[in-house]
């Protein structure tokens, strides 16, 4: 066993190789990797090394190459969303040259400006959008150079199809000629002109992404399939229950798995080994002894320990006029809504590769930040941040902050106690228990109707987890098993947003209760507290709407001033076929299965993306099952870059966030989390898959905002309304499983009895 | 440590593992460079890891090495390349049916095994195949389409 207190210094490979016992010359199974199809996505980038970071300057994104081609360097990453393509199209379009000449490096702090970190729907309302003013720069500087070489005004030429050439017609000097292989030398110019939208011919169109065909055969190298010389498989045995201590670790439980060993470092523990199933055998097999922790509160009591605190501060978010006095006044209509502790559940188990050696550290990763990440290992492995180069190499999905992160320090430990590259993966139960999960979120609303039904007062209030001031990253599991110090706190993502009803109201308070911690590891997941805000504002939006007697989009109509939010609304609706009414629908009172529709609007953070949701829905009264038969969204998120991708990326956020809505609860009792599997944890499956009608709306002359994420908040109320609108029962805590839908049928035949 | 002859893509290999019980995926993966099946989960739940074993979809994570025999496997690298793909590839290109992609393995394989045996296999029919297989990042419906266009192209040049 190697033991290493503190996280103190490396062993040498013969340091380790004795400490381990390991024989010479074991077979090494495993070399055989397609590093050529790396090359060959990565496409020679390391020439680049070298080259400036700046993202001011022009030469941070772009290197016009000899031939005319180009490189961008762009600091946000594709994590399945189609940036890949919609950046270049950016890019392609105002530099002037076909998008199959732009080649692009993602994410590698080698190479890349730090454009943030690839979360928030921002890739291209922030990274892409910087990258084409980048482009635009460049473009006047080529034209500028152009104009010189040829003796004529810059206003006479244009830059098209990678040259810059005469309006009026002639020969044009290349891009290669004018600038190939060397630098800019410029300040990104913020008022480079842009091309107008109306002449665009790449900017919109459904250009099919570049990594799809390499996807579908199998050749294209995830993080999950990268591999490096000399390289040890290493697997982290994580603690029986949360926040518990090693107590002992019995070496000679794993004597005689080929050439595995055991990694120590106070409460971390890992095993490493040539052969990958080797170190997953080992991992299984190791006899470790933890003390027995019982710090949680357990799925079952989160909602009453959101209520009880304790509470760090309360917040008021918005006020208009006085809602407590007009709710005070009035008999108001109140609702709770919760919304579970739910997994990333990312297909692929995270997974990274690290070199620490000789002072330095090449880390591969599909970190959603490789830029954060960089410094976080730098920190934890006390490293100059120059010495840690963080590449990314696409993962499985994370939607959000996933393991990712936890498997790069995992990874970093055990090269830096070994001596050698590492590759962690973590096993399935890894990924289910231990991802940092989505917080839970507990909203309390009160209204009220004016005499013509309108609304007339509003009140928030929501009890969520606090992330901490300044806190730079999820405090990750490996350096805090290993004693390590980091910054401690929480994280969320920004989930107190889209609390306030997006319609007129005289009188409106949203407020928050902020509690100190959360019942597990949070971050941010997809639209991060979005979802279940929008759960509640829509959900209650329809009780109003039912209450007043009224059809739930003429209701939510006669509340909406926004032009672009009205479209969104009124073509959601259209897809469907929506016949005006009030809900519930007049069978909701009959027998056997039960049909209805609902829907809910939302402006993605008040000043972003609008969508709207609607769906079509049967509910079996007998097994409480619902099934979605057709599901309808438009969404407007401004100029389109890519028309597919877009339209991919609605179709994501409408399916996962079905998923979360019918299915997804993370389980855990008093010492750990449970649902550990796609049995106890499932998500949507193909038969459960609906109709979908999708209406994307371009509008070219306004900025482009994100879609990936703002789609996946009306889900929920659309489906709790759709459900409330066939049946009559309002469900008001997520996931909709049959159990509960049962539950709440049972419940209201019995306040309907008591009633009658 | 035990060594096997395995069919892989119509080649004849020659693996040596240290467990006979080892998972062909890791055989597939690391002894012969086949990166295309995926480990999702190790426990057939979710499908990324799919090949073909003489001629079914198969769960690579819970097929033992020692297991397998002479039986022909075929993996996602041995259906097409990205120059010359499988119908079903091409089609999946088609549809971009791949958000990350981690899946699509499984997708394509399980999606190849159907229309080998059904080619003109209905929608119904391609959702109930695909029932084992997960996708978390929601390309169910784009996956569908590509399996339609297949079935429905059948016959003809697709």
């Amino acid at each position: 066993m190697i033991a290493v207190a503190n996280g103190g210094g490396a062993l040498s490979r013969r340091e380790f190789l004795k400490a381990s016992g390991a024989a010479a010359g074991v077979l090494v199974i495993g070399a055989a990797i397609p590093r050529i199809a790396l090359a060959q996505q990565r496409g020679g980038a390391e020439a680049a090394i070298g080259k400036t970071l700046d993202a001011s300057e022009v030469d941070g994104f772009f290197a016009v190459h000899a031939d005319g081609s180009v490189t961008l360097f762009s600091g946000k990453v594709d994590l399945g969303t189609g940036l890949r393509i919609a950046i270049p199209q950016m890019a392609a379009e105002e530099l002037g040259i076909d998008v199959a000449r732009i080649r692009i490096i993602e994410g590698d702090t080698g190479l890349t400006p730090d454009q943030g970190a690839t979360a928030g729907s921002t890739g291209i309302m922030r990274g892409g959008v910087q990258i084409r003013q980048a482009a635009a720069t460049a473009r006047e500087a080529l034209i500028g150079i152009a104009a010189q070489r040829l003796g004529r005004p810059a206003a006479e030429l244009e830059a098209v199809n990678g040259e810059v050439r005469p309006r009026a017609g002639g020969a044009g000097l290349g891009f290669g000629e004018l600038i190939g292989d060397k630098r800019f030398g410029l300040k990104l110019d913020a008022k480079a002109p842009l091309r107008d939208p109306s002449a665009y011919t790449m900017v919109g169109k459904p250009i099919k992404r570049p990594d799809v065909p390499a996807k579908v055969t199998g050749r294209h190298v995830y993080m999950q399939d990268f591999s490096v010389p000399g390289m040890l498989h290493g697997r982290v045995i994580r603690p029986s229950s949360v926040g518990a201590k090693l107590v002992s670790v019995d070496e000679a439980s794993i004597r005689g798995i080929g050439n595995a060993r055991v990694v120590r470092i106070n409460d971390f523990v890992g095993v490493v080994a040539d052969d990958e199933w080797d170190a997953i055998r080992a991992a299984r097999a190791l006899k470790a002894t933890w003390t027995k922790e019982e710090g949680l509160v357990g799925d079952a009591g989160v909602r009453d320990w959101m209520r009880r605190g304790p509470f760090e501060a309360d917040e008021t978010l918005m006020k208009r006029g006085d809602a407590r006095a007009a709710l005070a006044a009035g008999k108001p209509l109140k609702a709770s809504y919760y919304w579970p502790v739910q997994s990333h559940a990312s297909m692929g188990p995270s997974c990274a590769v690290v070199d620490l050696r000789d002072g330095k550290a090449m880390v591969w990763s599909a970190s959603q930040a490789t830029h954060r990440l960089r410094g976080i290992v730098a920190r934890l492995m006390q490293l100059p941040a120059e010495a840690v180069r963080v590449v990314y190499l696409d993962g499985a999905g994370c939607y959000g902050m996933n393991g990712h992160d936890d498997a790069a320090a995992d990874a970093a430990l055990l090269s830096r106690a070994t001596g050698r590259p590492v590759r962690v993966q973590w096993m399935r139960e890894d990924e289910h228990a231990w991802d940092p999960k989505g917080p839970p979120q507990l909203l309390d609303l009160e209204g009220t109707l004016t005499p013509d039904g309108r609304i007339g007062a509003w009140k928030t209030e929501m009890f969520l987890p606090r992330a901490t001031a300044s806190l730079p990253n999820v405090p990750l599991l490996g350096p805090a098993a290993a004693g390590i110090a980091q910054p401690m706190g929480i994280s969320t993502g920004l989930i107190s947003q889209n609390g306030n009803p997006p319609y007129a109201a005289p009188n409106v308070e949203v407020m928050v209760h902020w509690l100190k911690d959360a019942p597990l590891r949070p971050s941010n997941i997809r639209a991060p507290g979005k979802v279940a805000n929008c759960f509640a504002v829509e959900s209650f939006t329809d009780e109003l709407a039912a209450a007043a007697g009224r059809d739930p989009v003429e209701f939510r109509l006669q509340g909406l001033g926004d032009a672009r939010g009205i479209e969104v609304l009124k073509r959601t609706v259209a897809l469907l076929g929506w016949q005006p009414r009030p809900s519930p629908a007049p069978t909701a009172n009959g027998k056997g299965v039960a049909v209805g529709r609902g829907m809910a609007y939302m402006h993605y953070k008040n000043n972003e993306t609008y969508v709207a949701v609607a769906m079509e829905v049967e509910v079996d009264r007998g097994s409480g099952a619902i099934r979605v038969k057709r599901l309808a969204c438009a969404h407007d998120c401004g100029l389109v870059i890519n028309a597919d991708a877009v339209r991919a990326q609605i179709e994501g956020n409408l399916l996962q966030t079905l998923s979360r809505t019918l299915h997804e609860e993370t389980k855990f009792d008093r010492s750990a989390v449970s649902s550990r599997d796609w049995s106890s944890y499932p998500i949507l499956k193909f038969p459960e898959v609906p109709e979908m009608l999708i209406d994307v709306v371009d509008r070219p002359k306004e900025p482009p905002l994100g879609a990936g994420e703002a789609a996946a908040t009306p889900v929920p109320a659309a489906l709790a309304n759709a459900v409330f609108d066939a049946c009559g029962v309002r469900l008001r805590t997520a996931p909709f499983t049959r159990e509960r839908v049962k539950a709440a049928m049972v419940a209201m035949a019995t306040e309907n009895k008591r009633k009658a | 440590m035990p060594t096997y002859r395995l069919s892989v893509n119509g080649e004849s290999r020659s693996v040596t593992v240290s467990d006979p019980k080892q998972p062909l995926l890791y055989v597939l993966r690391n002894s012969l460079g086949l990166t295309g099946a995926k480990y999702g989960c190790g426990l057939g739940q979710c499908g990324a890891c799919t090949v073909h074993i003489g001629g079914k979809a198969v769960r690579s994570c819970l097929v033992p090495v020692s297991s397998v025999g002479a039986k022909r496997i075929t993996t996602i690298e041995g259906l097409g390349t990205p120059e010359a793909p499988h119908p079903v590839q091409a089609a999946f290109i088609a549809e971009q049916a791949a958000q990350c992609g981690y899946c699509v393995n499984g997708m394509v394989m399980t999606s190849a095994a159907l229309l080998a045996q059904k080619p003109r296999a209905t929608l119904g029919e391609c959702k109930a195949a695909l029932a084992g297989n997960l996708c978390r990042c929601g390309t169910q419906h784009r996956i569908e389409r590509a399996v339609m266009r297949v079935s429905q192209g059948a016959g003809s040049k697709a």
